[in-house]
């Protein structure tokens, strides 16, 4: 039976690890996203009326990883806005991703902390068994 | 962590015999309770630490020390430059010169609490905290740079403070050797809106009680008596920070083949001192602690403005200001002679003893108050430096509680509006625009930090001065 694409939260000692699982490459670092924007707040609170272009480049598949969310960490901290969906593609060895949101409305968002970075603690990024894959990080906050 | 893998050299001191890569020998203070309790990862970034090149005497733990990226947090380690020393991105992290300031009031407790509740609200519409919030303060490109160069000694100079502040500053206020033209465009449009704001997470503006004086010769160096009140401030270099931490590593971590570096673990990411990235990094993360420097003044300035309002006596002198996210250059004596090395303190405070030239003419003659966060219902502290500390650390002590729980299970286990109402009940008043952001911070969620400040002490790092509660707390 074909995976479902998910994410989910795993402990770390003082922040929070951030994991995406799919049938695709481009589904886990899809819902690793949504992982690291649930650190933040409820993804689904999330109005996606602004779409932001973000291309990334990396010599592994780890590296690109970290590099994505470090470029929607930086999306949010420099737009103020918080995003709730994303599409990512690969395209010879490049990211291309699209992430839409909207501004950050901290009483309706109540947004319940920042995201300093993504790390390389825990960091992988492989597929299992031969039918999915799994991306995922610890984010330091 | 396992203590049979410890050779116990006392009651808070534990030695990892160098074994394997490890150039030096590990030790980490603490009381067997504290060490017991801590991470099996503690002891092996401990172990890492101690392979890095030209790593003096040892690889270092504090006794808040926990589980790091590379480095603990709680980790102090020095590197001599004439012995293909390194700089690392991991050994200072991401939230560089992170830190604590305290402010006298010249208020008692009795004064403050008739207008606590007026207090809390106004603290909290007047610093901007937590994601979404905007700074008051906006730079241009050159002065930005002037900031990133001149640290709090800029933000004195816009009118933000008083000179006298920077004489109570690390580094009198400016870190020397910044390199704005070494930080990235990217970092400095991640700062363009966070100059005077406080961030999220652990960070915090408190107004806190001192409850009990336990060195009365140091206490009253430090100007604080019993039911004295105080102002804390917790909060770093924000976004610009964040962004040099990030790209750094990256470079670092990809780079270190180059330089013949052969990490024990990619978080280790470093550079020796003498090369161009090690120069780069060194200049943009100096340039780091000034924005650091510079938005702890802003906000004292802030902090100032509401106080001016409320309580038109009240004198806010600053009592000192202490970075404990850091890598600096400073003197000590290993094998025999005196060396110029790199002290990465990630998580560490510095802890200067009485006549180390670096203090402040106030401080001469009895040490460095170094300043020990805690959460919003138990207890903060301030030690002061002591002489041994600089044998036994580099002078340097622990930063506050550290965590023993994940926010995860810290979220499961509490809702925030139910402990800002029991914090309420005792006395605490609690701001914050974020319930779920208040339940991940719950004290509850720390460890002891009265158990850390005593290995401290007994450990002879620093020694206790004072104890203080909070009674405002506005957190991100």
């Amino acid at each position: 039976m074909a995976v479902s694409a998910v994410w989910e939260h795993f402990p770390h000692g003082a922040d929070v690890g951030v994991r995406g699982i799919g049938p695709t490459k481009e589904d886990a670092f899809q819902q690793v996203a949504l992982a690291l924007t649930a650190v933040v707040t409820d993804p689904t609170s999330i109005r996606c009326v602004v779409a932001v272009p973000i291309v990334c480049r990396a010599p592994s598949d780890d590296l690109l990883l970290a590099d994505w969310l470090n470029a929607i960490v930086y999306e949010m901290a420099t737009r103020h806005v918080l995003f709730g969906a994303y599409s990512v593609m690969f395209h010879d060895g490049e990211l291309r991703a699209t992430a839409w949101g909207e501004a950050v409305e901290p009483a309706r968002h109540q947004p319940a902390v920042e995201i300093k970075g993504a790390t390389y603690t825990a960091l992988r990024v492989e597929r299992v068994e031969d039918d999915h894959w799994l991306a995922q990080c610890v984010v330091d906050v | 962590m396992d203590l049979t893998r410890l050779d116990r050299r006392s009651d808070t001191e534990w030695w990892i015999a160098p074994h394997g890569r490890m150039r030096v020998p590990g030790i980490i203070y603490g009381s067997e309770a504290l060490v017991r309790d801590m991470d099996v990862k503690v002891y092996e970034q401990v172990e890492n630490v101690a392979t890095l090149r030209g790593i003096q005497r040892a690889s270092y733990a504090m006794p808040d020390a926990h589980w790091g990226y590379g480095f603990p947090i709680g980790g102090v380690a020095a590197f001599d430059p004439d012995e293909g020393g390194v700089v690392s991105a991991g050994g200072v992290g991401f939230d560089i010169s992170c830190g604590v300031r305290l402010l006298h009031t010249g208020l008692l407790a009795p004064d403050v609490e008739a207008i606590k509740p007026r207090l809390a609200e106004a603290l909290a519409r007047g610093v901007p905290a937590g994601l979404g919030s905007v700074g008051r303060v906006h730079l241009d490109a050159a002065e930005l740079d002037a900031m990133l160069s001149g640290g709090a000694r800029w933000a004195v100079d816009r009118g933000y403070g008083t000179a006298a502040d920077l004489e109570r500053i690390e580094e009198h206020g400016c870190m020397a050797g910044a390199r704005p033209d070494d930080v990235s465009t990217f970092a400095k449009n991640r700062q363009r809106d966070e100059m005077g704001t406080l961030g999220s997470g652990n960070h915090y503006l408190e107004v806190q009680r001192v409850t009990d004086v336990f060195d009365a010769a140091a206490a009253a160096a430090f100007h604080l008596r019993e039911d004295d009140v105080v102002v804390c401030i917790h909060c770093g270099s924000r976004g610009l920070g964040h962004q040099i931490g990030t790209e750094f590593l990256r470079r670092m971590a990809i780079e270190a083949p180059q330089y013949g570096i052969d990490l024990a673990d990619r978080e280790l990411a470093c550079a020796p001192i003498a090369s161009p990235l090690g120069e780069a990094y060194l200049g943009a993360m100096r340039a780091g602690i000034n924005c650091a420097l510079a938005n702890r003044q802003i906000i004292t300035h802030l902090v100032r403005r509401v106080f001016a309002d409320l309580a038109p006596r009240a004198q806010l002198d600053l009592l000192y200001d202490v970075s404990h996210n850091t890598c600096k250059v400073e003197q000590h004596r290993t094998n025999g002679r005196a060396r110029s090395l790199f002290v990465h303190r990630k998580g560490a405070t510095r802890a200067l003893g009485p006549g180390h030239p670096d203090l402040p003419a106030a401080f001469a003659a009895i040490g460095q108050p170094v300043i020990i966060g805690g959460t919003m219902g138990t207890a903060s502290y301030v030690l002061v430096g002591t002489a041994a500390g600089e044998a036994k650390s580099f002078g340097s002590s622990c930063h506050g509680a550290g965590r023993r729980m994940s926010r995860h299970a810290a979220a499961k286990l509490w809702h925030g509006r139910e402990v800002i109402r029991e914090l309420a009940d005792r006395g605490v008043l609690v701001r914050s625009p974020s319930p779920r952001g208040v339940a991940e911070e719950a004290p509850g969620a720390y460890k002891d930090v009265t158990a850390v400040v005593d290995a401290a002490d007994a450990a002879g790092l620093s020694t206790k001065v004072a104890r203080l509660e909070p009674l405002v707390c506005v957190k991100g």
